[in-house]
């Protein structure tokens, strides 16, 4: 048991769909759970063991100034470090609000905000911690989950492309929705997810953020160009799940602009 | 030792619950004095990030509200705004939304009795100590909860925020060969999940009944998922659109989540499984009856610990459900039907696994939402959760604190609370003075 790595699962904002997906690798679990000593993870087992952790899997953003202390000590108990999620990784979709008054959001929701305790943005983990590995989707896919994992237990850098969806769509002869007039960031967007949604006739909405060096306000006036999207649609579709990375934040801040240049 | 006793019991991270929550008891004299249950999810206001997003958005974006059980989350609010256009849906579509709520609910019964709960009862810390002595039953668990998600993946494209749904119906049909497939696959399924009732049925139940008012979805013609009035056991029959007239949420100090009550002074109420079988027991096909007979689930179950069976009871229900749809099923001519925008107000309430979600929604004649409330299972058994544990602990008082720690856990677990829904769990104290 004791030369086992020691495994840790945090969770921050989230909807805890990323540490799910640990748990909906049925068939690979209680392998998984019998190569590590799976020291922390409250979702799954009320027992916990103290660190330092060999590897931590982070789940979600930084909201809270609570959020915002245990990260650091989370850094500090653990060797390797790996982001998981388009939270922990793009800040999530609880990164709208950093394009809003908080205040406002806070008394949309409740009718007491002073119980509420909130940081003004929502942030990956790397804004506040050296982060090892960053491992993209919302959620993260399965079999990319158990790469890093294995990776990590051998000792060798995880293998997970960071190319396009484009190039998946093209190796499972998915025809690209664009030619039918349906506006796509798979141009832009990290590959992994095994590009489900042109497969499934829709465009891809961006949900494993940026690709490596992507061109997203040269793909996005070209949508605009062809008349395939509306402008408030565009900034709309760079602000989801990943709002908070620099490229889809920097696209969609372009594009409000442009709307309210034409009023 | 046990009567006189002064004790605080405070528990802080709730494990095994999808995400925070934590629970305070004081115990001065041996009588219960203070007893808090609050939920700590970080905030993420979801309401507030609808506002100004397309009506079409809807299903993704709630969808990140809860990765357990995003598709409750996506059939209320598809079902909500399809309300406020007016538009009816294809018999196709309804049947292969049932096909998508039996996915849901397979996996996520599954993955809360035996990966969550069942260890409670047994007294592990997690099904990995309880996979030791109970290798079949959990093999069995996850090979359940696979089924689940294959269901998921056929219509939704993937088991965690599936990317097929949209308002007005799905992308992309199923192919014929991929429904063929899945046949065997739930014909198993089937044998497993009545192997596991059978099991679940031979856990330690404590011995504690209570008076619940039952609230969910309730159909004339079949079991309920997302199509029906609200009802209760009490004779409450009510439209989706009368939800804000008949409860109402409040914010109370302890808890990110809001407290729901009847607004008429009736109290709070109890949500999800036990609240089905109960209100919803005559719509069940018989061979679901003559089991829920043979592992002694009533259908005036009162005691809340029993939920397990009856997530054991619906998961059985649900791979005969989706076996049938499976069997039926054709292709369509095309999966959706075509919207017309304009301005509108949509209600739709459905049962997610763990109780009834309602969403409300305005939107505009761009098809813009103006307003959103999301009313939340865990929010509206959160009230109710409180007064089991008022209830229990004072019969409980007897036992260690750890071992009473340990129970109220297991009660608070009876509820499935998905505490990120809300908005992370638990924190419990209990303090003997
Ligand atoms: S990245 Fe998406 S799936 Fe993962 S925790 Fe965040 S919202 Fe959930
Ligand atoms: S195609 Fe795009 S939006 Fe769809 S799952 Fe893949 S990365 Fe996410």
């Amino acid at each position: 048991m004791a030369d086992k790595p020691k495994l840790a699962i945090w969770k921050f904002s989230s909807c805890d769909g990323c540490q799910l997906t640990l748990l909906d690798c049925e068939d690979e679990l209680l392998s998984v759970v019998g190569a590590v000593d799976v020291a922390y993870f409250v979702e799954a087992s009320r027992e916990t063991k103290p660190g330092p952790y060999d590897v931590s899997l982070v789940e979600g953003s930084i909201t809270t100034p609570h959020e915002a202390e245990l990260i650091q000590q989370v850094r500090k108990d653990s060797k390797f470090l790996v982001s998981i999620g388009a939270c922990a990784t793009g800040g999530g979709i609880q990164a709208l609000k950093n394009y809003a008054d908080v205040s406002d959001y806070i008394n949309t929701v409740y009718a007491t905000p002073e119980y509420i305790s909130t940081l003004d943005k929502a942030t990956p983990i790397s804004d506040h911690v050296q982060v090892d590995f960053e491992l993209r989707g919302c959620p993260i896919d399965k079999g990319q989950l158990l790469e890093v994992v294995n990776a990590l237990l051998y000792n060798r850098r995880p293998n997970i492309p960071t190319h396009s969806v484009c190039i998946e769509c093209k190796r499972r002869f998915t025809p690209c929705v664009m030619v039918r007039g349906i506006p796509c960031l798979g141009p832009v967007t990290q590959a992994g997810c095994g590009a489900i949604c042109p497969a499934h006739e829709r465009g891809c909405y961006g949900c494993f953020g940026p690709m490596e060096t992507p061109n997203a306000a040269s793909l996005g006036q070209w949508l605009l160009d062809k008349g395939m999207i509306s402008e408030g649609d565009l900034v709309r579709l760079f602000r989801t799940f990943n709002s908070d990375a620099p490229a889809f934040r920097d696209a969609s801040i372009h594009f409000e602009k442009e709307v309210q240049r034409d009023g | 030792m046990a009567d006189k006793r002064n004790t605080t019991i405070e528990v802080d991270y709730l494990a095994r619950v999808e995400g925070e929550g934590n629970m305070f008891i004081e115990i001065k004299d041996g009588e219960l004095q203070e007893l808090r249950f609050g939920i700590h999810e970080p905030p993420r206001f979801f309401e507030a990030f609808l506002k100004d997003r397309k009506f079409t958005e809807a299903p993704d974006i709630t969808a990140r509200i809860c990765g357990i059980c995003p598709v409750a989350y996506q059939m209320s609010s598809v079902h909500a705004m399809e309300d406020a256009l007016q538009a009816q849906i294809t018999p196709w579509i309804r049947e292969m939304r049932r096909f998508f709520y039996c996915g849901e609910h397979i996996q996520s019964h599954i993955l809360h009795a035996y990966l969550l709960h069942a260890p409670d009862f047994l007294g592990y810390e997690s099904s990995i100590h309880m996979a030791a002595d109970f290798p079949k039953e959990v093999e069995h668990g996850l090979q359940l909860k696979k089924v689940g998600n294959e269901i998921m993946e056929i219509i939704g494209g993937r088991a965690v925020h599936p990317i097929n749904i949209r308002v007005g119906g799905f992308y992309k049909a199923p192919t014929r060969k991929q429904m063929r497939d899945i046949i065997p696959v739930l014909e198993k399924a089937r044998e497993m999940a009545r192997e596991s009732c059978k099991w679940v049925a031979t856990l330690p139940f404590p011995d504690f009944d209570r008076d619940y008012t039952y609230v969910c979805v309730h159909h004339p013609d079949e079991y309920a998922f997302s199509e029906g009035n609200i009802v209760s056991n009490k004779g409450l029959n009510i439209p989706a659109s009368a939800f804000n007239d008949t409860f109402e949420e409040i914010h109370v100090e302890h808890s990110n989540a809001l407290h729901c009550r009847f607004r008429d002074g009736g109290g709070c109420y109890h949500m999800g499984p036990l609240a089905r079988i109960v209100n919803n027991f005559d719509q069940l096909p018989d061979d679901s009856k003559a089991l829920a007979d043979e592992i002694g689930l009533t259908r005036n179950v009162m005691n809340p610990f029993k939920s397990i069976l009856a997530r054991a009871l619906e998961t059985y229900y649900c791979t005969g459900e989706a076996l049938r749809i499976a069997k039926e099923y054709e292709l369509p001519e095309q999966p959706y039907i075509d919207l017309d925008v304009k301005a509108g107000i949509g209600h739709a309430m459905t049962e997610a696994p763990r109780g009834g979600l309602y969403h409300r929604y305005r939107i505009d004649d761009e098809g813009l939402i103006k307003e959103a409330q999301l009313t939340i299972p865990t929010s509206q058994n959160q009230a109710m959760i409180e007064d089991d544990l008022r209830d229990f602990v004072p019969k409980f008082m007897h036992l260690s604190d750890d071992k009473l720690q340990w129970h109220c856990e297991q009660a608070i677990r009876n509820y499935d609370p998905c505490i990120s829904c809300a908005t992370h769990f638990l924190n419990l104290t209990v303090k003997r003075s």
